[in-house]
C-alpha cells in the first residue's frame, strides 16, 4: 500500500488501426502529405541550394506542362509505363512475382522490329500492323508462358526465373540488332525512308495511337479483374492455392493463362515503344519500366485507374527532376532528393490512411 | 513484496477498437492460490482483456493494479517484470532450438549466457510442478502438448506467478488435458494465480475455483465453481436459457451413399497417413470420426473430396440417389469433375480461411467460390450470391458490418457460419465437416449441431470429424475411430463409452472384429 497515489501516464502517442476511412478524408490525407512534402522540399531547396523554392517548383511544373510537345511526351511516357503496369497487375494479383516485365517488353519490341524490317516492304500497311501486333503479343506471351510452365510443372521459383529471362531477352536483342545492322555502325531508325510500320500522326499528335491503345487496355483490364470469371479465379489463386483447389479451380491452368496474358500485354508495350515511339530497338528500349511498373501496380492495389494516377505522378516527378537539373545546372542528386521527398511523403501517407495516431487523454467517443 | 489478497485488480478498464467496445468498464479481481476461469462467447472480449494484463494492448481507460500497486503495463516485458506471463494459443518458439535454448532466449540483457545454469533451474521447475518435458529435445520434434508445456515452463522460468492460459486445451487430447490440469493444480498449491480461458464448460467445472463471465465486452459477474452448473454458466454467458441437450433422431431408412474400400494415402513426404481404410456412410445418419488430431482425418476427407491423391488399390464409390445400383468412382476425379458429375458433396474443411473461404473477400464473393463458373457467360454473376449471402446472414445471424467486409475480419464463429451456411445451401447429398465447432462458443456450436441434425433428417450422409468426445457420443449414430491412419473400430454412438473411444484413439486394437 505504499505510494498508492502514484500516477501512471498514458503514453503520449498511441497508434490505432483504422477500420475504414471515408473517401474525402483519404483525399485530404494525401493532399496534406503533398503539401508537407513541398514545405520540406522548400526548406531543402532554400537552405542547401540557395534557390527560390517557388521558382524551382515552377520549373518542375514546366518539365511536363511548358509546351504542347512536352505534354505530349509526358502522355507518351505515362502510357508506356501504365501499359507495363496493366500487364503486371494480373500476375501480381495472382501473387505470381513477375519480375520479368522488362524482358517481356523487350522481346515484344524485338518481334515488332523484326516484322517491320523483314515484312515492311512486302505487306500493305494495315496487314503489316496486324502482323506486328500479333508477333509482339506472341513473343511476350511466350516469355510469360515459359516461367509459368516451369513453375506449374516443377514448382520453380518464378521470381528468379522471370528475372533471368530478362537477361536472355537482352542478349537476344543485342544479338539480333547486330545481325540487322549488318555493316552499319549502328541500327539507327528502322524503315526511315518508307516509314513502314510507323504509327501515323493522328489529330496532329504523334502518340495518339499509343494513348488510345493504353486507354482501352486500362478499361479492359479493370473489367477483366473485377467482373470476369478469370479475374475471380486470379483473386482466389492469389489468396490461397488451397482454397483454389478446394473450389475446383485448376491452379496450373490459371497460372499459365494469366502469365500468357501478362506477357502478351508486355509484348504489346514493346510494340507501342517500337512502332509508336522509338522506331528502333535496343537493349535499353524498355528503360527499366518493367521494374518501375511493379511499384505502380502494387501501390494502386491493381486498380488500373489508380495506376494511371500513379504513373502520371512518377512521370511528372521524373520530368520535373531533369528539368530542374538542367535549368539550374544542379547536380542530378539534388533534383533526385527533391522528387524523392515527395515520393516519401506520398508513400508515408498510406500509413496515416491505415492507422491513426491517438494523443494522450483523447477518448474514443469522437471516433466513427 | 507484501503478499496481498489480490494478485490483480482491474478498475473500470475499457478498450475500444474503432468505435466498438471490446471491453467496457470492467472491474474484477484475480486472487492468489486460485484458478479462475474466464468464460464468455466468441467476441465477448476475454482475450482482449487478458492481453491488456499481459501488456499486448494498453487500456483506453481504467487502471490495473498488480499486488495492490498501480501498474503501467506497456509491453509483455513490463508484464513479466510484474510476474505476469501469458500462454497464447499460437506458440512463440524457435523450431530448431532445444527446449533449454528456447528458455534461455528470454534471459535479460547483461546476464551471463550459461546454458547449464538455465538447464538446472528449468529442471528444478519441471520437478516442482511435475512437468513431463525433455529439456534437450528440439521443438520441431515436439507434440503440440509438449510445446505448450515448454511455453509454460518458459514463463515460470522468468518468474511469473500470475499465469494466463488462452484456450490451452483446444489442441490437447483428453489425457493431455488431464495432465495439464494436474500441473495447474500444482501451481495453485504453490500460491500462484492461474487464469484459464476455455469454451469447454465441463473443464471449467473440473478445474477452476471461481468463474468470471463476460458478455459482449461487459463483466457479468463471478460465481464460485462449486455453486455453478453447465446450465447456470451458459445462462450467464448468453443472457438467456439455452437447451444443452443435443438431439439424436433415429436414422430414417438409411441408404448407402459412400463406400470406401482400402483407401491408402501417402503425404507429400511419402509417409503413409491413411492405411487401408474401409467403411460405408449412409444417408440419414451422422457418422462421427474420432481420433487424436493428425491421425488421418484431414487426408480422409480430402481424399473423398478429390483433394488428395490416393494410392493404387484405393476405392471410393458414391451411390447417387437416382441410380443407386450404378455407383460412381470418385477417386482420380478433381473437385470440379466431382461437382460436374452431379455429386452434391459439401465439405467444411478444418482450415476455414486457408481452404474453405477467401479471407480477403466479403460474404458475397465467398458465396460463389464453388459456383462462380456456372453458365456460359465470361462474366461472374454476383446477384444470386448476394441474395444467398443476405439469406445466410439473416438465418444464421452472422455479425458483419457489410456483405463485402472481408471475412477474415469477422470473428471465428461468424467465419464458420458463413462457411457452413454456404456448404448447406448447396443442398448436399454427402456433407463432410472437420472440427466444425473448434473455437466456437456454446451458442454457435449448438446452432451447428442443430443444422447437422436438420441435414441428417433430410437424408444427407453426414461425416463429422470431431475432437470433443462428449459431443461425438451425443450427436453421432456411429463413431469411426482413427488411430495412426487405420480404422480402429466403428462403434455404436448410443452404446459406446468415452473410455472405449479414448482407448481406441491411442491404442490399436489387434483383433479387429468389426466388419
Amino acid at each position: 500500500m505504499t505510494k498508492a497515489t502514484q500516477t501512471v501516464h498514458e503514453p503520449l502517442l498511441r497508434i490505432a488501426k483504422r477500420d475504414g476511412i471515408p473517401f474525402g478524408k483519404k483525399v485530404l490525407v494525401r493532399a496534406v502529405a503533398i503539401l508537407l512534402a513541398l514545405v520540406v522540399d522548400a526548406l531543402f531547396i532554400f537552405f542547401v541550394t540557395g534557390l527560390n523554392p517557388l521558382a524551382v517548383y515552377g520549373v518542375m511544373y514546366q518539365g511536363t506542362f511548358a509546351t504542347p510537345v512536352r505534354i505530349s511526351w509526358a502522355l507518351r511516357d505515362l502510357a508506356t509505363l501504365l501499359c507495363v503496369g496493366i500487364a503486371l497487375a494480373p500476375a501480381f494479383k495472382m501473387r505470381f512475382w513477375n519480375i520479368g516485365g522488362e524482358g517481356q517488353v523487350l522481346i515484344g519490341g524485338l518481334a515488332t522490329a523484326l516484322t517491320m524490317v523483314y515484312l515492311g516492304s512486302s505487306l500493305p500497311a494495315p496487314l503489316l500492323f496486324v502482323a506486328m501486333f500479333v508477333a509482339s503479343a506472341a513473343a511476350g506471351a511466350l516469355w510469360g508462358f515459359i516461367p509459368a510452365w516451369f513453375k506449374s510443372r516443377w514448382n520453380t521459383n518464378e521470381t528468379l526465373f522471370t528475372l533471368m529471362m530478362n537477361y536472355v531477352a537482352t542478349s537476344i536483342v543485342a544479338c539480333m540488332t547486330n545481325i540487322m545492322r549488318g555493316q552499319a555502325s549502328s541500327l539507327g531508325t528502322l524503315n526511315k525512308a518508307t516509314k513502314a510500320g510507323w504509327f501515323p500522326v493522328l489529330f496532329g499528335q504523334r502518340y495518339t495511337i499509343n494513348i488510345i491503345v493504353v486507354l482501352v487496355l486500362t478499361f479492359a483490364m479493370y473489367a477483366y479483374l473485377k467482373y470476369s470469371k478469370h479475374g475471380y479465379e486470379i483473386a482466389v489463386v492469389g489468396e490461397s492455392e488451397n482454397t483454389a483447389r478446394y473450389a475446383g479451380i485448376n491452379v496450373r491452368r490459371v497460372m499459365i493463362r494469366t502469365m500468357i496474358i501478362s506477357g502478351a500485354i508486355c509484348g504489346l508495350c514493346g510494340f507501342l515503344i517500337v512502332a509508336g515511339k522509338d522506331q528502333t530497338i535496343s537493349t535499353t528500349s524498355a528503360g527499366g519500366r518493367g521494374f518501375t511498373a511493379i511499384i505502380v501496380a502494387w501501390l494502386a492495389k491493381f486498380n488500373t485507374f489508380y495506376m494511371a494516377l500513379i504513373s502520371f505522378l512518377l512521370v511528372f516527378l521524373e520530368r520535373g527532376a531533369s528539368e530542374i537539373a538542367s535549368a539550374y545546372s544542379l547536380n542530378e542528386y539534388a533534383a533526385d532528393i527533391i522528387t524523392g521527398v515527395i515520393l516519401f511523403f506520398i508513400l508515408g501517407s498510406e500509413f496515416f490512411i491505415n492507422y491513426r495516431v491517438v494523443l494522450r487523454g483523447e477518448t474514443h467517443k469522437e471516433g466513427k | 513484496m507484501a503478499q496481498t489478497q489480490y494478485a490483480i485488480r482491474l478498475e473500470h478498464v475499457t478498450k475500444t477498437f474503432g468505435g466498438v467496445a471490446a471491453n467496457q468498464d470492467i472491474s474484477m479481481q484475480i486472487r492468489r492460490g486460485e484458478i479462475l476461469s474466464l468464460l464468455g462467447e466468441n467476441g465477448s472480449g476475454k482475450t482482449t482483456l487478458m492481453n491488456m494484463i499481459a501488456g499486448i494492448y494498453y487500456p483506453d481507460e481504467g487502471q490495473i493494479y498488480v499486488n495492490d500497486q498501480l501498474a503501467d503495463i506497456r509491453s509483455p516485458r513490463d508484464a513479466l517484470a510484474l510476474g505476469i506471463g501469458m500462454i497464447h494459443q499460437h506458440f512463440k518458439l524457435v523450431d530448431v532450438f532445444t527446449a533449454v535454448e528456447n528458455i534461455a532466449l528470454g534471459l535479460p540483457k547483461g546476464e551471463r549466457f550459461d546454458l547449464r545454469r538455465v538447464r538446472d533451474k528449468a529442471r528444478a521447475i519441471c520437478e516442482k510442478y511435475q512437468f513431463a518435458l525433455d529439456l534437450d529435445q528440439k521443438v520441431y520434434e515436439m507434440s503440440v502438448s509438449q510445446k505448450q508445456t515448454l511455453e509454460i515452463v518458459k514463463v515460470l522460468f522468468r518468474g511469473a506467478d500470475i499465469l494466463i492460459l488462452d484456450e490451452p486445451t483446444a489442441v490437447l487430447t483428453p489425457q493431455e488435458t488431464e495432465r495439464l490440469f494436474e500441473v495447474m493444480r500444482n501451481m495453485r498449491a504453490d500460491g500462484k494465480a492461474v487464469i484459464i480461458i476455455t469454451h469447454k464448460l465441463h473443464e471449467v467445472l473440473e478445474i477452476s475455483d471461481r468463474v468470471a463471465i463476460l458478455r459482449r465486452g461487459c463483466y457479468v459477474g463471478d460465481v464460485l465453481t462449486a455453486d455453478a452448473t453447465e446450465a447456470s454458466l451458459t445462462e450467464m454467458m448468453v443472457g438467456k436459457k439455452v437447451e444443452l441437450d443435443i438431439e439424436r433422431p433415429e436414422p430414417k431408412d438409411p441408404v448407402r451413399r459412400l463406400a470406401i474400400q482400402n483407401l491408402t494415402v501417402y503425404n507429400a513426404e511419402g509417409i503413409k497417413v491413411l492405411d487401408d481404410v474401409s467403411f460405408d456412410a449412409y444417408g440419414g445418419e451422422i457418422l462421427g470420426i474420432a481420433g487424436i488430431s493428425g491421425n488421418g482425418q484431414k487426408e480422409l476427407l480430402e481424399a473423398i473430396a478429390g483433394l488428395q491423391h490416393a494410392a493404387p488399390g484405393s476405392d471410393v464409390k458414391f451411390f447417387p440417389p437416382e441410380r443407386e445400383h450404378q455407383p460412381m468412382e470418385l477417386l482420380g476425379k478433381t473437385p470440379r469433375a466431382i461437382t460436374e458429375a452431379g455429386v452434391h458433396l459439401s465439405f467444411v474443411p478444418e482450415d476455414r480461411l486457408g481452404m474453405g473461404l477467401v479471407g480477403s473477400m466479403g460474404m458475397t464473393d465467398n458465396m460463389m467460390l464453388k459456383s462462380y463458373d456456372a453458365g456460359h457467360s465470361p462474366l461472374v454473376d454476383r446477384k444470386a450470391p448476394q441474395e444467398l449471402a443476405k439469406e445466410i446472414k439473416e438465418e444464421l445471424g452472422v455479425v458483419t458490418p457489410d456483405l463485402n467486409t472481408p471475412v477474415s475480419r469477422l470473428s471465428g464463429g461468424n467465419v464458420q457460419k458463413v462457411l457452413v451456411g454456404r456448404e448447406l445451401a448447396a443442398s448436399p447429398i454427402v456433407l463432410m465437416t472437420a472440427y466444425a465447432v473448434r473455437g466456437l462458443d456454446i451458442n454457435t456450436s449448438y446452432t451447428i449441431y442443430r443444422l447437422l441434425n436438420e441435414q441428417k433428417k433430410k437424408g444427407v450422409a453426414v461425416l463429422f470429424v470431431g475432437e470433443d468426445l462428449d459431443v461425438l457420443l451425443q450427436l453421432c449414430d456411429r463413431i469411426l475411430v482413427l488411430c495412426g491412419g487405420r480404422v480402429n473400430g466403428i462403434l455404436d454412438g448410443r452404446t459406446a463409452t468415452k473410455e472405449e473411444v479414448g482407448l481406441r484413439m491411442t491404442n490399436l486394437v489387434k483383433e479387429d472384429a468389426e466388419q
